[in-house]
C-alpha cells in the first residue's frame, strides 16, 4: 500500500491500521504525535485508525528550538 | 511580597527563559538549565526523522519547566495554528510562542499573521505569546485579542546584535498592561540586563548560551544580568543628570585656598 509519510511516498506492507504503522516504523510513542489525513490521532485511536491506499500521514516531534 | 512574572495560571520566579536549539550536544541543555534555574523553556515541532532516533528534546528538560511549543516553520496563521494544536497533542501544556515568518533574510515576524493565529488560539484555549516586530499598536491588538504577553525582536533572531529596538520596546513596557518579553537577538549579558532595567517581564534567550564556548557558563552569567536588571528596575529611582554631581563631600579638602 502507498503512503504518503512526512511529505515522501512510501510503500509500506503488513499495515492496517497507524498503530502498526507506528510499531513498524519503530518510533517511540510517548514522543510522537500523528496526523492521519490533516486530522490529530491521539495514540487512544491509533489501533482503530484503518489506513487506505494514498493516505497522508504526517507523524511528528519535538526538536531543540528558540 | 516575592517579585514574580505572572502568565496566565503560573507565577513564574525566573525572568530568564531559554531556547532549545542550536544546541551543539543536546545533553548540554540539562545542564544549562539546572544552571539557570529556568522555569519556562522552548521547543520546536518537525517531521520526525527515523534515521536519527534520539531527538526526543523532552528527554533532556526538567519536570518542572513550563514547555513553550514555538510554531517556527509557520509561514502564515494557519500553519502556526496546525503547529499549535499538534504540540498540544503532546500533552505537555497549551504555551505557544506564535512565531510566523515569511522573510528568509532576516527571520522577521510577520505581525498580521500573528495576530490572526492568536486570536483563533486564545478562543481554543491556549496560553499565547507571540513573537512580534515592536509596535504600539499591534501590541495593543494582541492585548485585545488575549495574548498572554508580547515578544518583540531585541533584533534579528540568531544575529547577537542586541536590543536594538530599545525605543520601541521602551514605548510597549509603559503603555500596555501585559508582560513584554524581549525574544531574539540577545547576545551579551549586560543587554539583557538592559532589557531587565528599561522593565521587561522577562528575556528569552537561546543562540547566545547554545553556542557559546561554555553554554552553562553563559547561562550562568546571563541568569545573574537579568537578576541584576530587574533588581535594578525595581530598586533604582536615581536621576539622569546633563552635568557632574560630586559624590564625595565639599568640605574639608587638604588644601590651604578658600
Amino acid at each position: 500500500m502507498i503512503l504518503r509519510i512526512n511529505g515522501e511516498e512510501e510503500d509500506i506492507a503488513g499495515c492496517d491500521n497507524l498503530l502498526e504503522l507506528i510499531n513498524t516504523k519503530r518510533l517511540k510513542r510517548e514522543a510522537i504525535v500523528v496526523e492521519h489525513n490533516r486530522r490529530i490521532v491521539l495514540k487512544e485511536r491509533w489501533r482503530e485508525t484503518v489506513l487506505s491506499e494514498k493516505d497522508n500521514i504526517e507523524i511528528v516531534s519535538f526538536v531543540g528550538g528558540g | 511580597m516575592e517579585d514574580t512574572l505572572r502568565i496566565a495560571d503560573k507565577s513564574i520566579k525566573n525572568r530568564l527563559f531559554i531556547g532549545t536549539g542550536k544546541f551543539p550536544d543536546k545533553s548540554l541543555v540539562r545542564n544549562v538549565l539546572e544552571e539557570s534555574q529556568a522555569e519556562v523553556v522552548t521547543v520546536a515541532l518537525r517531521r520526525v526523522d527515523a534515521d536519527s532516533i534520539d531527538e526526543n528534546i523532552l528527554g533532556h528538560i526538567p519536570e518542572s519547566c513550563i514547555i513553550m511549543i514555538n510554531t517556527s516553520g509557520a509561514r502564515d496563521a494557519d500553519e502556526a495554528i496546525r503547529i499549535a494544536r499538534l504540540g498540544k497533542a503532546m500533552e505537555c501544556g497549551n504555551w505557544i510562542k506564535i512565531e510566523v515568518i515569511s522573510d528568509n533574510k532576516y527571520l522577521l515576524p510577520d505581525n498580521t499573521e500573528a495576530l490572526k493565529a492568536t486570536e483563533a488560539l486564545v478562543k481554543e484555549g491556549f496560553t499565547v505569546l507571540p513573537y512580534m516586530s515592536p509596535d504600539l499598536s499591534m501590541a495593543k491588538r494582541f492585548v485585545e485579542a488575549g495574548a498572554a504577553a508580547v515578544m518583540p525582536l531585541g533584533s534579528p533572531i540568531g544575529s547577537n546584535r542586541g536590543l536594538k529596538t530599545e525605543e520601541l520596546v521602551r514605548i510597549m513596557v509603559n503603555e500596555i498592561d501585559i508582560p513584554v518579553i524581549v525574544d531574539a537577538g540577545i547576545g551579551w549579558p549586560s543587554e539583557a540586563a538592559a532589557c531587565m532595567e528599561l522593565g521587561c517581564g522577562a528575556v528569552l534567550v537561546n543562540t547566545a548560551i547554545a553556542t557559546a564556548d561554555d553554554p552553562v557558563a553563559a547561562a550562568r552569567a546571563f541568569s545573574l544580568a537579568v537578576i541584576a536588571g530587574r533588581t535594578a528596575y525595581l530598586n533604582s529611582g536615581m536621576a539622569v543628570n546633563e552635568d557632574a554631581k560630586p559624590s564625595s563631600p565639599l568640605t574639608g579638602f587638604l588644601r590651604d585656598d578658600k
